[in-house]
């Protein structure tokens, strides 16, 4: 089939996954929006197929059929709580499809190269094409064609953006894998860096850099494997500096890099529709990082540096102590309380307490209180993660509020839960300067009449910072694992 | 010990000082109890009744006074019942020490304890002998009622076939323990509830209650009460112009007002003017809870209820808890109970009074032939100071304006400079890149535009399925895989191959987990 019509289904993918991004502005659009992005899918991979330039179609539907079972399988196996670490996976996967995209480019490169020397004729074409190289030219197919045509100044164009397709979708397998681990538990969650820290970072940057140049200067491929290397090296290193707490703005920022990644490949490749996915990717993921970073209130960038940085001082002592109680106390306050806020973390993903605290708000809800949610920006592992488990649990969505919808209501609240979140709730953050986290906005819980910490011990969780929340007169510490507590609260409740 | 209570001799006083509930706790305590023959008579506690309970009843006030170790009462004792006092006696009671200089000689010469129930310091620890307080509970939510009584209205907005009923509202001055009561009692009955203080940190307290707290603009640092034990002071001739300005603005819209604005030991502070009984609707009801003291209203006639020429009725009574006897005195008869607790530490019966202790100290007015008032004060604050709340200030227009002007210009600004760097940048790659590539270029640009554009209004709660759908487009990879798996080169075929299988792992697990999170999203 035509060249053209490929371009033209192109078109209409394009505009699919443009209305696809658009619809996720509301729960309800959202349910259509997901069809426009499988049907832009679907069109796309339809027109690759059929285009010109495409052998062993056979082959590449069995695959794509293989992959459908396996993304099949992963898809509705997933727990909702491992999420996180699906997302980050699937990174991985998109990282590594684009490292080899781009070798092969530059194989393809080679080959077509080679094939004009040994016809003897100039590679790359001269700005003017000489008739013989046209018709030599001829004799390839599909990408190689392509890459015939290329003038001196377009090769080299092309060998660098190979270069980032290649370094970009690296750095992403390799962060998207020690995400995975570090969401899944599988690798210590601390911020952990080689010595020689961010300098380290730094040289292997510079290194790939050269390693760039000389390749751009007809070094050979080996420059090309080197790089890859390093930057395998650099996403892992990245990464692993990177705290546990700052996990959702390093997932979407690696989402980012996917996008930038297939951008990059799609301009080697000259694929129109690549590059329009790729910045969309690419945008998006940016954003959303951007979005995080205000919420901690952290810069962007010693996000990405790694750790908390910039404590200045010794942080305030504490004092006071931690005060328990049984779950027939939260119980009775709970069936004295007229308003309830919620506010769930990490925690509650990690015991699977949304279905007991789901039913613990129609119980509640049932006596006619006022039971809403609260949720932090940065909640959990990955953005907008509480809604999707209160969501899997039937919570509805109209009581689940976000930190500025809510943070004024504080004080007229009789009972505040907070279940296994830690950092969000953390007065630290507006009362001293001293707190890794001062600055970040934080749910005012403290300012509620009660408020209950649903924990598991005293320990500090995930950011290693002492909560002050917790040795308030007006906290009491409900000690256990959250599903355990919760559901023992749901026959007290009358 | 033992305890007494006589029958009160003021006329009207229905309340008694020791229920047979009360009596049953002080003889745990290790005391016994006796108690006037149909003391209890008109609060509903029969003779019978307390004899249930252990209670040794004795038929005339003198033989009581003569027989007891301590005399429990309500009411100010009168100049017989003092006489009657003798050495190492304990009366507790309600004293009034400020205007009783009299009584209060008279008792430190016979040598008796006297603790005055209205010294009781304000603090935590007192509270359960707060009898100030339980007291003036039932008084306000008693002037509510009184008021209703005498309010031809309902209280509550009423939508029925006959026709439409506007709610009634009320003001109530002064947000202390009567007027919280009056103010829960008033919003439970549906009427529309405004409060005022002197004091502004109770505001809080007085929307917890359901009322709106009524503001005054007035710039002068407001007082806390909480220096003076959770009393009001009296306040500057400002502040007051001020009040009443705000009051007269109230005046013709409210239909009940009750007023419980008390300084201790002062006159009552006018706070209804003349002009302003003038001003409110016919059939409006005042009930002025400070009658006692004078009045907040100065056209209120102590323990009467008068109606104005212009048909509002103030309603002047003063004795609203022995309206409520029963309840009064079960409360009254606790208070009295936990003071003697404290009095018996040990509970075995025995009488320490400790004048270390801040709450006996404060209460005691005269001891061992001594007038002990007024008290020292207590070592422990009463109530931490608290900051006025502060009101959000309101913009003019014209402020609200010029902001936004202003961010208008800053944004304006921002935006220009972006989109010249951008353009630069922009037209510097155009110089040197060949058209080719500045085609792919345009539309990445412009996708990237589109991204920013379209992402913003991605709502907060949808964030991960967005990172789920993104991340299934940007499997879009697969087409470079597809154009690149038909090379001649195997190891191109190979590679190739595997990208199509990840990315294709990546598209159906991508677009199917994000079904299944959206499919999840539902309303209440």
């Amino acid at each position: 089939m035509d060249f053209g019509f490929t371009i033209a289904a192109y078109a209409v993918a394009a505009v699919l996954f443009i209305l696809s991004l658009g619809g996720l502005s509301g729960q309800e659009s959202a349910k259509r929006a997901i069809w426009y992005g499988i049907v832009g899918m679907t069109i796309a991979v339809l027109a690759t197929l059929m285009g010109p330039g495409q052998g062993l179609w056979l082959l590449s539907l069995v695959l794509i059929g293989l992959g459908a079972a396996v993304g099949y399988q992963l898809a509705t196996r997933v727990q909702m709580t491992q999420m996180p670490e699906l997302v980050a996976i699937m990174h991985s996967l998109v990282g590594l499809a684009a490292v080899f995209v781009g070798f092969n480019a530059d194989i393809e490169l080679g080959r077509v190269a080679a094939a004009f020397a040994g016809a003897n004729l100039p590679y790359p074409q001269p700005e003017t094409m000489t008739a013989a190289a046209a018709e030599f030219a001829k004799g390839f197919s599909g990408f190689a064609a392509i890459i015939a045509k290329k003038t001196a100044v377009e090769v080299t164009i092309l060998r660098v953006e190979l270069v980032l397709g290649i370094w970009i979708g690296a750095v992403t397998f390799t962060g998207s894998v020690i995400a995975y681990g570090k969401l899944a538990g599988k690798v210590n969650s601390a911020a952990k860096k080689l010595p020689g820290g961010h300098m380290l970072n730094a040289g292997a940057a510079a290194l790939s850099l050269l390693f760039a140049a000389m390749y751009l200067g007809g070094a050979g491929s080996w420059t090309l494997v080197l790089l890859t290397l390093l930057a395998f090296f650099i996403g892992y290193h990245l990464i692993m500096g990177i705290g546990g707490a700052d996990m959702p703005v390093v997932v979407s920022m690696l989402n980012s890099y996917s996008g930038w990644a297939a951008a990059a490949i799609g301009f080697s490749l000259g694929n129109d529709l690549l590059i329009v996915v790729g910045a969309l990717v690419g945008s998006s993921g940016a954003i959303l990082s951007y979005i995080m970073c205000k919420a901690m209130n952290r810069q962007f960038v010693s996000v990405i540096l790694g750790g908390f940085g910039g404590a200045q001082g010794p942080a305030a002592e504490i004092e006071g102590e931690q005060i328990a109680i049984d779950a027939e106390g939260v119980a009775s306050a709970l069936n004295e309380a007229d308003s309830v806020i919620i506010v769930p973390g990490y925690g509650m993903a990690v015991a699977q307490a949304q279905g007991a605290v789901s039913e613990l708000t129609q119980k509640l809800r049932a006596r006619g209180k006022t039971v809403r949610f609260a949720i932090h920006p940065v909640a959990g592992r990955l953005p907008g993660h509480m809604n999707v488990l209160l969501a899997e649990a039937k919570v509805p969505y109209d009581i689940v509020l976000e930190m500025d919808e809510i943070n004024e209501d504080f004080p007229d609240t009789d009972v505040v839960i907070v279940i296994g979140s830690n950092d969000i709730v953390n007065p630290a953050a507006q009362d001293d300067p001293n707190s890794p986290i001062a600055g970040m906005p934080v749910l005012e819980v403290w300012k509620a009449k009660q408020v209950i910490v649903s924990k598991r011990g005293q320990g500090t969780g995930y950011s290693g910072i002492e909560n002050p929340l917790f040795y308030k007169e007006n906290t009491r510490m409900f000690y256990g694992d959250a599903k355990a507590s919760v559901s023992s609260l749901l026959p007290l409740i009358e | 010990m033992k305890i007494g209570t006589p029958k009160e001799v003021l006329e009207g006083e229905n309340r008694v000082a020791m229920t047979p509930e009360s009596a049953l706790q002080l003889q745990k305590l290790g005391h016994s109890c006796a108690i006037e023959a149909g003391a209890g008579a008109r609060a509903g506690f029969t003779d019978a009744a307390y004899e249930a309970a252990g209670v040794e009843v004795i038929k005339t006030a003198a033989a009581l006074w003569k027989d007891c170790d301590i005399i429990a009462k309500v009411r100010v004792p009168t100049e017989t019942e003092l006489k009657r006092l003798r050495e190492g006696q304990t009366l507790i009671s309600f004293f009034n020490p400020a205007g009783n200089e009299a009584g209060l000689e008279m008792a430190a010469k016979k040598g008796a304890t006297v603790i005055a129930m209205e010294m009781v310091p304000r603090i935590s620890r007192a509270q359960k002998m707060d009898a100030l307080s339980s007291m003036a509970n039932i008084a306000g939510y008693r002037a509510v009622i009184e008021a209703a009584n005498n309010f031809d209205r309902f209280f509550t907005r009423q939508i029925t076939a006959a026709g439409k009923v506007p709610p009634a509202k009320v003001l109530v001055v002064g947000a202390g323990v009567a007027g919280l009561a009056a103010i829960g009692t008033a919003t439970s009955l549906g009427a529309i509830t405004y409060a005022f203080d002197v004091r502004p940190e109770v505001a809080e307290q007085v929307e917890s209650m359901g009322a709106q707290f009524v503001y005054l603009d007035f710039e002068e640092d407001l007082e806390d009460g909480s220096a003076s034990g959770g009393y009001a002071k009296p306040s500057s001739p400002e502040f007051r112009e001020a009040q009443l300005a705000k009051f007269r603005e109230l005046a013709p819209e409210v239909d009940i007002v009750i007023t419980t604005a008390l300084i201790p030991n002062r006159e009552a502070p006018e706070l209804w003017t003349e002009d302003m009984v003038k001003s409110m609707k016919r059939g409006s009801v005042i009930v002025d809870l400070a009658a006692e003291k004078g009045g907040n209203c100065k056209l209120t006639v102590k323990d009467e209820k008068i109606v104005t020429d212009n048909g509002v009725t103030i309603i002047g009574y003063t004795d609203f808890p022995s309206r409520m006897a029963t309840q009064a005195s079960s409360l009254y008869a606790t208070n009295i109970r936990h003071m003697l607790t404290d009095l018996t530490p040990e509970k075995d019966g025995v009488i320490v009074h400790d004048m270390e202790d801040d709450v006996i100290r404060g209460a005691t007015v005269t001891h061992k032939g001594e007038i002990t008032w007024p008290p020292p004060p207590p070592k422990v604050a009463a109530i931490a100071a608290q900051k006025p709340k502060e009101k959000p200030k309101e913009l003019t227009p014209e402020e609200k304006r010029a902001q936004e002007v202003a961010a208008f210009k800053a944004q304006t600004k921002r935006q220009v400079t972006l989109l010249a760097v951008g353009a630069a940048l922009v037209l510097g790659v155009g110089l040197v890149a060949p058209a080719s590539f500045m085609q792919h270029f345009i539309v990445f640009l412009l996708s990237v535009f589109v991204g920013f554009s379209v992402i913003w209004n991605v709502s907060h709660s949808l964030h991960t399925p967005l990172m789920a759908i993104t991340n299934a487009i940007s499997s879009i990879i697969i087409l470079g895989a597809l154009v690149q798996i038909g090379s001649s080169s195997t190891l191109i075929t190979l590679m190739a191959a595997l990208a199509v299988f990840m990315a294709a792992i990546n598209i159906f697990g991508g677009f199917l987990v994000t079904r299944r999170m959206l499919a999840m999203f539902q309303k209440s």
